[in-house]
């Protein structure tokens, strides 16, 4: 049973009258200003997600819209080298905010990057064409007003622009010093036609994060994301990333979840240009009780002959939670859609539970789409057959576990990045010596 | 070396007995096969020696050069040498076959207290095992027995046998789902591995892999019971004359 709208509207206002007053808009030039302005706006009118919303039914919003953050421990939250081995252009961004002395110079042949906070001190910038503008489309048919929230309120970001192949990966380290960080951070990309570049992230922004990127791939364009929010347990994260991809272009994003109180990554996906390309992948390792994850996709097909492929594997034990919500919408006229979705989990032991609602909308009548979601236990003929060979029971679920998550690392496109995220997940299965 | 006395065995969830005090010595260096119709108990006896669940055992004693099988973890009696080439070999996708071989063979090292072995001397190892059993590079890469045809999933256990080189062998109807070549290829790889300090246990319904394995002793199994013992000809009996007229004197 649902509760009456006018409630619904009220209790959203009430979590936005709580959550507002210690957010304050940043000084900022002319095209900034007016898409915060207009952020503001829109958000009064949504106000903030509460439990009863149907959208963040699995996962409690709470943390995330609180004045203030929960106090997260520094346990865990040292950085982890993952993509050490890499070359890339190092960015880094300490409870929020730029660090140019930890961070490289910002120039890259093929890309220009900068920071939002000087992007937003100009009158006039080509960011102002995707700045707010993709996050909006993403509000309908779904609300996600902690996006909006950050539309208005994010004080710094990058902003990059790929205008050839960027030589290296941009490489964004988030660091935190602090267990009270309250960190609104904002990235656009823009990808212009032909290009592109390939964006690492590391880290979990803040004590409470709450991140949004969007992302406009133009014809022909290809934008790889691949991204380990490490094992900073106790910090509260959200992310949003919002793209738009056209004609011949490609977009593949992977992410790897371990741990983490409370972590929702959102990805809105609009395939407006024929023959375009989706991949969105995640892998999430959770070991207990107030471990809670969630992958939130929606993907939509408005073009001809577009593909998309959602591949997520959830790893849970000692009474985990993971969730997935993913949607793939065909618009009328999306003919020779293919899109696919798998969610699986695999659940060491009877207290963990994974939650999943897969979604399939199609209004096209020439389309292939499938969706899959499987929760399982280990397998017990394969774990038998290693421990006959001599390896330790403990060893052997292990071994099976890396396989299961290997599955999702596989659809990294970049064999290099491919083999650092196996082997960060061989390193935390204690596995790296034997393999 | 394996020294089974008295085995009484039932399924852990039903009331169901199936070794019924089982009687079995495999001398060093030897090679014992085991015939006996469907449902005596052939490969619940190779489950119950390697550990697998599901079975109890409710009397009776297992041991392998003095070390009390029963009593140990799965990955404890491999470790001590016991091999089990598998009747139904399992896949396990996202694991290559190399990756498996190799942290087998440390594990077990690990446990006996020795050095692991170094990935180039481990790989040039495998490589020339594998040449004689016909398993190309492809394969080794390839996840553990995905895709593998019978024939193949079954060299493969010989060539896990042949990396791991285990003093006690126990083959659960390797010949089953072979092609003559295949059992030649396999008979071929199991018999370079005799030597005098390791045994056989081979479990066959059928006579013919017998021919290419030949065993020292052949026992007969019926009911959860070695019924009859003898020499290579027993097993020619069988063939000839079915288990009908053996069952029949027992019986």
């Amino acid at each position: 049973m649902g509760i009456a709208r006018a409630q619904l509207k009220q209790l959203k206002q009430d979590a936005l009258a709580q959550r507002q007053p210690v957010l304050s808009m940043p000084e900022g030039g002319e095209w900034i200003s007016a898409a915060r302005k207009d952020a503001a706006a829109r958000l009064d009118g949504m106000g903030l997600p509460t439990r009863r919303d149907e959208y963040w039914k699995y996962t409690r919003p709470d943390a995330l819209t609180s004045a203030e953050p929960v106090a997260a421990s520094m346990d865990g939250a040292a950085h982890s080298p993952v993509f050490d081995g890499i070359e890339q252009l190092k960015i880094v961004f300490v409870d929020g905010v730029f660090n140019a002395d930890a961070s490289d110079d910002l120039a890259l042949e093929g890309v220009e990057i900068s920071r939002l906070a000087d992007a937003a001190a100009a009158d006039i910038h080509w960011a102002k064409d995707i700045y707010g503008v993709l996050e909006t489309r993403g509000q309908t048919p779904v609300e996600r007003p902690l996006a909006t929230l950050n539309t208005a309120y994010a004080n710094d970001g990058l902003v990059i622009r790929a205008t050839g192949t960027a030589a290296k990966p941009i490489h964004v380290m988030y660091e935190r010093t602090s267990e009270t960080s309250d960190v609104i951070l904002h990235h656009v990309v823009k990808v212009e036609e032909g290009a592109s570049v390939t964006l690492l992230e590391t880290g979990a922004a803040g004590a409470r994060g709450n991140t949004v990127t969007e992302v406009s791939v133009a014809d022909k364009a290809a934008f790889h994301h691949v991204r380990s929010q490490g094992r900073d347990h106790n910090r509260q994260l959200l992310t949003h990333m919002f793209a738009q991809l056209g004609e011949e272009s490609t977009f593949k994003s992977f992410t790897l979840t371990p741990q983490g109180v409370m972590t929702r990554n959102e990805c809105i996906l609009e395939l407006t240009g024929d023959d375009a390309i989706a991949h969105v992948a995640g892998a999430l390792m959770a070991d207990g009780k107030d471990v809670h994850q969630d992958d939130t996709i929606f993907i939509t097909h408005d073009a001809v002959n577009c593909e998309s492929r959602q591949v997520f594997k959830k790893v849970l034990s000692n009474g985990a939670t993971g969730v997935f919500q993913g949607k793939i919408l065909v618009k009328q006229g999306a003919q020779k859609t293919d899109g696919y979705q798998i969610s699986q989990s695999l659940l060491l032991d009877e207290d963990s539970q994974f939650l999943a609602k897969p979604e399939l909308e199609i209004y096209a009548d020439d389309v292939a789409c499938s969706h899959g979601s499987t929760s399982g236990a280990i397998d017990d003929d394969a774990l038998y057959y290693l421990r006959a060979r001599g390896v330790p029971k403990r060893k052997a679920q292990d071994l099976l576990v890396l396989a299961f998550l290997a599955e999702a690392v596989d659809e990294i496109e970049a064999e290099d990045l491919r083999e650092a995220i196996l082997t960060r997940i061989r390193i935390w299965l204690d596995l790296e010596d034997d393999l | 070396m394996l020294e089974i006395k008295n085995l009484h065995v039932k399924l852990e969830d039903e009331d169901k007995q199936i070794l019924k005090g089982l009687n079995l010595t495999v001398e060093t260096g030897k090679v014992h096969a085991i015939m006996g119709p469907n449902g005596s108990g052939k490969s619940t006896l190779s489950y119950v020696l390697s550990g697998r669940d599901g079975y109890e055992v409710t009397d009776g004693s297992a041991t392998m050069d003095g070390f009390d099988l029963l009593e140990a973890e799965t990955e404890e009696r491999a470790a001590e040498g016991l091999f089990l080439a598998f009747q139904y070999p399992v896949e396990i996708p996202g694991v290559s076959n190399m990756t498996f071989l190799r942290t087998a063979l440390n594990a077990q090292r690990k446990a006996r207290g020795e050095d692991e072995m170094s990935a180039t001397d481990f790989l040039k190892m495998v490589r020339e095992k594998a040449k004689s059993l016909k398993i190309d590079a492809d394969m080794l890469k390839r996840p553990v027995n995905m895709g593998f045809s019978g024939g193949e999933k079954k060299r493969n256990e010989i060539l896990q046998m042949a990396v791991l080189e285990p003093k006690m062998c126990i083959l659960d109807e390797t010949d089953s789902g072979l092609d003559v070549d295949a059992m030649k290829l396999v008979s071929d790889g199991v018999n370079a591995l005799r030597s005098e300090g390791r045994s056989f246990l081979v479990i066959t319904h059928y006579q013919r892999l017998l021919d290419h394995i030949v065993p020292d002793v052949v026992h007969i199994m019926a009911d959860g019971r070695i019924i009859k013992t003898g020499g290579p000809e027993l097993a020619l009996e069988v063939e000839k004359n079915g288990y009908a007229d053996l069952l029949a004197e027992h019986a």
